[in-house]
């Protein structure tokens, strides 16, 4: 006899409670266990289990729960985080150590991570790393370069360190880091009130095509259940958003053609159980296919479609910088080297994708979504929706990984419209397909350079040209334009120079904002080149590079002096043993192996922290309440990089008491001001000092109550504030104090804005107030007949000027390296045919290697206690890095990216490699 | 739309009888097809049916139930030959897709880059189809008829895969070539079983995926092998292999890799493949 499974219930244990649920047949495991059984602690990243994220135990045994059908779950054991970490002793060290070693820092693939490892210590108490890396192989992580989380694993039995009072410069664990491994937080899925409305975007399927809707009424009438179809004539203000002032040009729905695959045309709203049903293939649009431009060169064909009125021959913007007289100085070089490169599009790959939900307060439209800035968001959405900052609040959830991305507004438009039309709220997840589809990613480069020196290796001219592609619209296309010129000379001195970057319109989706601006690409060029001149020269690499490197007083290519913190020849120098040592291992190997070739490279790289010669503010809000509590309102937000951390350890250090005694207010618009946009690794420069000077503030005021000198020294305890100034104590009586609206008896709020200056027509000026520099090396191991580039070992030095949590400072370090692997070896975005997570690849557990990072503090003029950003500066430097180890393994240059074994095969067997 | 858990086969192939049921086994493959696609008709979960799972004799061979693990694969205790279809096991997907994942899911799946495939070709499998019909067996060879494409007929079951007796002596490897570790589809993959006495081959099946619409054995390298010394065969490395040992094979040009690329590689990974199995020899435990 047949069982039926539907509609009758399906019972199971999960997490020890026998649980019975109605579901329809074939329904995923991961959607019935997140909506009808709250276990939020199972995350969803792809749906096609091509990440782990949804990893759950099933009778002991990992398995994806999105690959399962509930019905075969009956009367099986099912175990989630949330349950293992309430019952199993494996998984209670694993919240231990994975908070001990930095192996969480967004938190969205943390879940299927520890349970992936909580079976494997059941079988295997003691793993070594090749065990860890076996057992975890099956789930993505795009934030940690996953070795400190497989030094989590090994290391879980391990006692745990005591936690330190996390003054400045000590390794302090996250503040937010529980509920990451105790799968607690949450993210922009997880918040959603039940019976809430579930939207659905209808999408081109077509990279550049007219189209027309059909009988919209119809449709809604014949489906019971749904409540509304937006479109265009639903937008009620401005039908378009973008990041940058006078580049404000992508359609929030398309009116009547699209020029992306993926662009939005229509959103469907209606009931969970009936959007879960509907089948959007069968949406009323028809289309009519016109010729898109796809590439750099086919847009600027004199023949191509034009993307945009104004943007003649499809060209966007450009930047240029020029200093001395390049052509000049290339005349005189005893050596050149030029080179022509291409990078490909790369997607940002965050293991969440965009989600949220909005709804109505009032007259307020109210939307919780993962962010990268959330006073963005609202800047976008007020004319978006035709109402005043006021009636808009943005709270953020936790963010499951940004890198960029998560800056320029998604869903929230469709949801906010959604909510004001419905009254209702509304929720939606961008599906894998549709985030890899609409959201921006890195521009591809094709880049020309020349650089010139002379006979004592001295750099003599430097020319680069590059076109970006910058899709169908604009996002953050003119930064990248802008920044390039900057940056592409390298932390070098470099007399003579002239750079232009253009950004180009094509039928692609847009590209934006990708840690580093469009400077990896540059850094590729450059850094690969300087090897070919070290060669030309007969010099070794790191000599060359030393003795260009740029140092204090030394101008740079926009004619900027720093008097202090140029930090990138203490870089250099610290990989010098590494690099000796590579160097002699390399030969050693290749003597005795012939189709395997070991190779070492290095690459340097530098970047600019904040806004280039643009205002960059951010404030912090803090308060003493009347209980004695201190509030951190710190609206820094954390995408996993730390800043729930190191904002407040800044504003503990100026306070003068311990990071463990503030309480924190985290980002909401309605509760936090303004701290500006999680990228440009801005926050611990830029929020930091405001939150330096806000700290600094609020002990001035408290001191000021008792007439204490300055250093006299504050502690809080049990309700109060003491102040000890020398012999004399004074506890302040807060009772006296009036307590403000906020419930403040002081209030505090602070702001920073770098000091830059404008950038003139050649681009002589001050961009930044602060560069962070960084250099790495890799050994990697080519197969030369098949040409596999596996990389060995990193040795990664960064200058941070201060190191506000060295913890956080190699969990940055490490996940930019592997972002910059995946770059150089893997990643390809290609419109229409690499939109899911198993044609793009990005780095697995089994291909980063192990990362030795060397922290230098060189202290920065203006950064919080000397403190430097790193975040984006962490991949300028690995690509190059890896291409010059393929060149000394091989002889062999890659100008083509990613370096895929078909692509290096090739190259070598141009070379004359058997 | 009902979701049916059959117990028995003749549960199985009833409900498919009736016309408008999908199979669903281990679902790795399935769900990432339908995507967020509402479901049509029924689905008919073979993975509780009595006898379709494990590893049996038979005969002088092996019956490998279609609702077998990749799990089950690598925990089965197999001789030598086998430990290609163990070595490919491993590098299915992840963890978790080997622990779901079914050896007939796989074939039906009929993908170009199964990584079951070239193993079970190597092994010269055959599968076993029931129907209410009856049941009819065909080389493994025939019922892969291109990408996505078997020889199944709607309302036939993969019950099995039978595995000829193999010599003695028989070694197998298998190896993948795959941009990362982990997860990844393969550019390219050979398995090979080789057996060897008195330091000669004395008989070989070579199998490459990825590089042909569906995988296909190499019968002239075979040939070619058969009679070489163990010695030649390893110094000669891939220069033994010719254009007309790899002529079953048509590449395409993918994200992953061109056609030239992967013919080279699949002319590196076999003479690998060989040698990993002459290497191999009496070493392996099973």
């Amino acid at each position: 006899m047949d069982r039926r499974t539907a509609p009758e219930m399906t019972a199971f244990q999960l997490n020890g409670v026998v649980v019975e649920v109605e579901a329809t047949p074939g329904e995923r495991l991961s959607h019935v266990l997140r909506e009808k059984l709250g276990a939020k602690d199972v995350k969803i990243g792809c749906n096609a289990g091509d990440c782990g994220a949804c990893t759950v135990l099933v009778d002991g045994v990992p398995l994806c729960a999105c690959l399962m059908p509930v019905q075969r779950a009956a009367g099986a054991k099912i175990e989630t985080l949330a349950g293992l970490v309430k019952a199993d002793p494996h998984a209670g060290a694993l919240v231990n150590s994975f908070q001990a070693h930095q192996a969480a820092q967004c938190g969205i693939c943390t879940p299927g991570m520890m349970v992936s490892a909580v079976a494997l210590l059941r079988e295997i108490a003691t793993p070594d790393a090749v065990q860890v890396q076996d057992a975890l192989g099956g789930v993505l992580c795009r934030c940690t370069g996953y070795r400190k989380i497989i030094d989590a694993v090994v290391g879980a039995g391990a006692v745990p360190s005591a936690e330190t009072a996390g003054d400045v410069g000590t390794s302090l664990r996250r503040l937010d880091g529980l509920p990451k491994v105790t799968g607690m937080e949450a993210f922009g899925d997880d918040v959603a009130p039940a019976g809430a409305l579930v939207l659905r975007v209808i999408r081109s399927p077509h990279a550049h095509a007219g189209f027309t809707l059909g009988d919209l009424d119809g449709y809604l009438a014949a489906h019971q259940g749904l409540h509304a179809i937006l479109t265009a004539a639903d937008v009620p203000g401005l039908n378009a958003f973008g990041v940058i002032p006078g580049f404000i040009d992508q359609p929030v729905f398309a009116v009547d053609h699209v020029r992306f695959r993926g662009e939005a045309v229509a959103a469907v709203i209606g009931e969970a159980a009936v959007m879960a049903q509907l089948d959007l293939e069968a949406f009323p649009v028809s289309w009519a296919i016109r010729d898109a431009v796809m590439e750099v060169n086919a847009a600027l064909s004199g023949a191509a479609p034009q993307l945009h009125d104004g943007r003649a021959g499809n060209i966007m913007c450009g930047g240029h910088v020029a200093c001395g007289d390049a052509d000049a100085a290339l005349g005189r070089a005893d050596v050149i080297v030029e080179g022509h490169f291409t990078t490909a599009f790369v997607e940002h790959g965050y293991i969440e994708p965009e989600a949220g939900f909005a709804e109505m307060q009032g007259d307020r439209v109210v939307v919780h979504a993962c962010t990268q800035a959330p006073v963005m968001d609202q800047d976008a959405l007020m004319p978006i929706l035709g109402l005043p900052r006021e009636r808009i609040r943005i709270v953020p959830t936790a963010v499951g990984g940004g890198f960029g991305s998560k800056i320029d507004i998604s869903l929230q438009p469709f949801l906010a419209l959604a909510a004001m039309k419905t009254g209702r709220a509304v929720r939606m997840t961008y599906e894998r397909v549709e985030t890899m589809q609409s959201t921006t990613k890195r521009h591809p480069a094709q880049i020309t350079m020349r650089i010139g020196a002379d006979r004592d290796g001295r750099l003599c001219g430097m020319t680069f040209d590059g076109d970006f592609n910058t899709g169908a619209y604009a996002s953050w296309g003119p930064t990248v334009a802008n920044r390039v010129p900057v940056h592409a000379s390298g932390p070098y001195r470099v007399s003579d120079y002239r750079a232009r970057s253009r950004a180009i319109h094509t039928h692609c989706v847009p590209a934006g904002a990708f840690r580093g601006f469009g400077v990896p690409q540059s850094a590729i060029a450059q850094e690969s080149l300087f090897d070919d001149l070290a060669a030309q020269l007969g010099m070794d690499p790191l000599d060359f590079r030393l003795l260009n490197a740029l140092d204090n007083g030394v101008p740079t290519v926009c004619g900027q002096v720093f008097a202090k913190g140029v930090g990138i020849k203490p870089c250099l120098e610290a990989l010098r043993p590494a690099w000796e040592a590579a160097k002699a291992d390399c030969a050693a190997f290749n003597t005795v192996n012939s189709t395997l070739k070991r190779g070492v490279g290095l690459a340097a790289g530098w970047y600019g922290c904040g806004n280039t010669s643009m205002p960059n503010p951010s404030t912090i809000r803090a308060g003493l309440r009347a209980d004695g509590t201190v509030v951190l309102h710190q609206g820094a937000m954390d995408i996993g990089q730390g800043s729930n951390t190191v904002i407040p350890q800044i504003f503990a250090r100026a306070l003068g008491v311990s990071v463990h005694q503030i309480a924190l207010v985290g980002a909401d618009t309605d509760l936090t001001p303004d701290a500006g946009k999680t990228s440009a690794s801005r926050q611990t420069f830029v929020t930091g000092n405001a939150a330096r000077l806000a700290g600094e503030a609020l002990r001035r005021e408290m001191l000021s109550q008792v007439n204490a000198s300055p250093d006299a020294v504050v502690t809080l305890q049990d309700g109060t504030v003491a102040v000890t100034d020398g012999a004399q104590h004074f506890v302040l009586d807060l009772a006296r104090l009036s307590p403000n609206l906020k419930g403040y008896v002081i209030e505090v709020n602070e702001s920073y804005d770098p000091p830059t200056k404008p950038l003139d027509a050649n681009g002589q000026g001050e961009p930044y107030a602060q560069y962070g520099y960084a250099a790495h090396l890799v050994v990697v191991e080519v197969d030369t007949a098949l040409g596999r580039v596996r990389p060995l070992r990193f040795t990664a030095a960064h200058d941070v000027g201060q190191a506000i949590n060295p913890l956080l400072v190699e969990g940055q370090v490490h996940g930019g390296i592997a972002q910059g692997m995946g770059m150089a070896l893997m990643e390809e975005y290609i419109p229409h045919r690499t939109e899911n997570l198993h044609d793009y690849l990005i780095p697995t557990i089994g291909d980063v290697p192990p990362i030795d990072t060397l922290i230098i503090e060189v202290p920065d003029a203006h950064g919080p206690y000397g403190a430097k950003g790193l975040g984006e500066h962490v991949l300028i430097p690995t690509a190059p890095a890896i291409l010059n180890a393929i060149r000394h393994a091989t002889g062999v240059r890659i100008t083509q990216l990613p370096a895929t074994p078909a692509r290096v095969r090739a190259a070598l067997k141009e070379a004359g490699h058997a | 739309m009902a979701y049916l858990v059959a117990a028995s086969l003749t549960e199985a192939l009833a409900a498919l009888d009736r016309g408008h049921g999908a199979i669903i086994a281990g679902g790795t493959d399935w769900f990432p097809a339908q995507g967020s696609r509402p479901l049509q008709g029924d689905l008919v979960d073979i993975t509780r049916v009595e006898g379709m799972r494990g590893f049996m004799p038979d005969g002088s061979g092996w019956r490998i139930g279609g609702a077998t693990t990749w799990t089950d694969v690598i925990r089965a205790g197999l001789p030598p030959a086998f430990d290609g279809l163990k070595a490919a096991a491993y590098e299915v997907g992840s963890v978790q897709i080997q622990n779901a994942g079914t050896i007939a899911g796989n074939l039906c799946n009929a993908s170009p880059a199964a990584d079951g495939v070239p193993p079970l070709l190597a092994l010269g499998a055959v599968v076993e189809l029931a129907s209410t019909a009856g049941t009819r067996r065909m080389p493994l060879a025939d019922f892969l008829q291109g990408p996505r494409k078997t020889a199944r007929r709607p309302a036939e079951v993969l019950t099995a895969i039978h595995i000829p007796a193999q010599p003695d002596k028989a070694q197998g490897s298998f190896l993948k070539l795959g941009a990362r570790h982990y997860l990844v589809i393969s550019i390219a993959m050979v398995a090979a079983v080789v057996t060897v006495e008195e330091d000669r081959i004395v008989k070989a099946a070579i199998a490459v995926g990825s590089c042909s619409a569906t995988a296909q054995r190499l019968p002239a390298l075979e040939a070619d092998l058969t009679g070489r010394a163990v010695r030649d065969v390893l110094l000669a490395g891939a220069a033994l292999i010719t254009p007309a040992h790899l002529s079953p094979l048509a590449p395409i040009a993918d994200v992953r890799g061109s056609a030239e690329y992967r013919m080279e590689a699949a002319a590196t990974l076999c003479a690998r493949a060989v040698a990993h199995a002459i290497g191999k020899q009496g070493k392996s435990n099973g």
